[in-house]
């Protein structure tokens, strides 16, 4: 798993919704452990599209339910 | 031989002389809202930043709001209901397809010269109105044009749906468009994406409704999360090209008033659209809601009659929703 990514990941999920930076490891979910509600992920997915230059469609968000999906999804977009 | 044909004489500027609002009397909780879905007033707060709305009494119809509001920019505005030329009503919910609403505030207010038209442009539908008028006094087709925003919303919400019911309330906000010497509309930055129709639709037709029935008369659905991304991502883009057209730069604001969709919006496009944080933004959704075309005017004149905005002072305006349609200008607050 890329450590860039994840590290990159966790500052727009600190700016976006407060959390600190770090808990959020891979492992979290992004609804039960850190409390992201879905206008958040929207935000988040909005920043990491910018950031990353990948499309994650709105259909693909439901599936990722963790930091780890997103950032398997955003290192598969980047490959 | 053809003949030659007088072309009409324009105002070299328009601007807004003033502004006038009408919120319903009746006021809503997130409680009472919470007796019909299951939801919360910690979530509904966190989700959309709203405490209260307005509800509009059951006889209260959209004409009565728009006469409302329209009375009182008219007062402020110091110009007479014959001089009007043009009034222009901008909302999705008068209860007819014919004829228009606005024809029936126009004879309301004694506007016994005025053509009259509506828009049907959602939750942009103010800012379409705005720019349609600016054309107007300009092109020299009216001299004072009445732009009202309206919306009764709670005839066509589903106030059993958890998603929806919470947001939506009642209300209208008029302005008054007339000639000036300086320019106090910028261009506008307008469009449409039919390709979203159905990210705010109805949940049929009435000619559905009619035929094959089913157990619910049409109402708005939206779906949210698009809705939201589109807003924020296309929203900031938009109202920045605005900034531009108009030749100002954030920093030159004296009011952030968006459609007062979703605080969570709001926010969303403050950041998008780095601005600075002495630019004071309308909040006005918090005891209003969102009253789709009205939500702008509402706010506006919130924002100048608590004195939070100077009259004068600049302001950048952004309406966006179903169509997907929006509209964005910058105007010299009346």
């Amino acid at each position: 798993m890329s450590q860039e990514i994840l590290d990159g990941l966790a500052v727009i999920v600190n700016e976006v919704a407060g959390v600190p930076v770090a808990d959020i490891q891979p492992d979290k979910s992004f609804i039960d452990d850190l409390d992201i509600d879905s206008l958040s992920m929207v935000e988040v997915v909005m920043a990491a599209e910018d950031k990353w230059g990948v499309k994650i469609p709105d259909s693909e968000v439901k599936n990722l339910r963790t930091v780890g999906d997103a950032v398997a999804y955003i290192e598969k977009s980047t490959a | 031989m053809t003949a030659r044909i007088q072309a009409p004489a324009g105002a070299p500027y328009a601007r807004i002389l003033a502004v006038g609002s009408y919120r319903p009397e009746r006021v809503v909780t997130n409680a009472e809202v919470c007796e019909r879905i299951d939801s919360t007033d910690e979530w509904i707060r966190e989700r959309s930043g709203i405490v209260e709305r307005r509800y509009a009494a059951p006889d209260e119809t959209v004409i009565d709001l728009s006469v409302n509001a329209a009375e009182k920019a008219l007062a402020a505005a110091g110009i007479t209901a014959d001089q009007v030329g043009f009034v222009l009503v901008a909302t999705v919910t008068h209860p007819y397809q014919t004829p228009s609403a606005a024809s029936e505030v126009a004879y309301r207010l004694g506007a016994v010269n005025a053509a009259a038209t509506d828009i049907s442009s959602a939750c942009a539908g103010f800012c379409y109105g705005l720019a349609m008028a600016q054309d107007m006094v300009r092109g020299g087709s009216a001299t004072y044009v009445v732009v009202v925003g309206v919306e009764k919303l709670t005839d066509w919400i589903d106030l059993d749906d958890r998603a929806t019911a919470f947001i939506f309330a009642d209300g209208a906000g008029a302005v008054v468009v007339g000639p000036s010497d300086e320019p106090a509309i910028g261009p506008v930055v307008w469009g449409s994406d039919g390709s979203q129709h159905d990210a705010i639709c109805m949940t049929q037709s009435l000619i559905d409704f009619r035929d094959n029935g089913g157990p619910r008369f049409p109402t708005l659905s939206m779906q949210g999360q698009q809705v939201f991304r589109w807003a924020v991502s296309n929203g900031s883009v938009k109202a920045q090209e605005a900034l531009e057209r108009a030749g100002v730069t954030a920093d030159d604001l004296d009011a952030f008033i968006p459609h007062q969709a979703n605080m969570r919006i709001t926010d969303a496009m403050i950041r998008a659209l780095k601005l600075p944080e002495h630019v004071p933004v309308a909040r006005d959704i918090e005891t209003t809601g969102n009253t789709s075309a009205a939500s702008i005017p509402i706010a506006m004149d919130r924002m100048l009659s608590t004195g939070e905005v100077p009259h004068g002072g600049t302001a950048l305006l952004i309406g966006f929703g179903a169509g997907l349609a929006y509209a964005a200008q910058v105007v010299t607050l009346p």
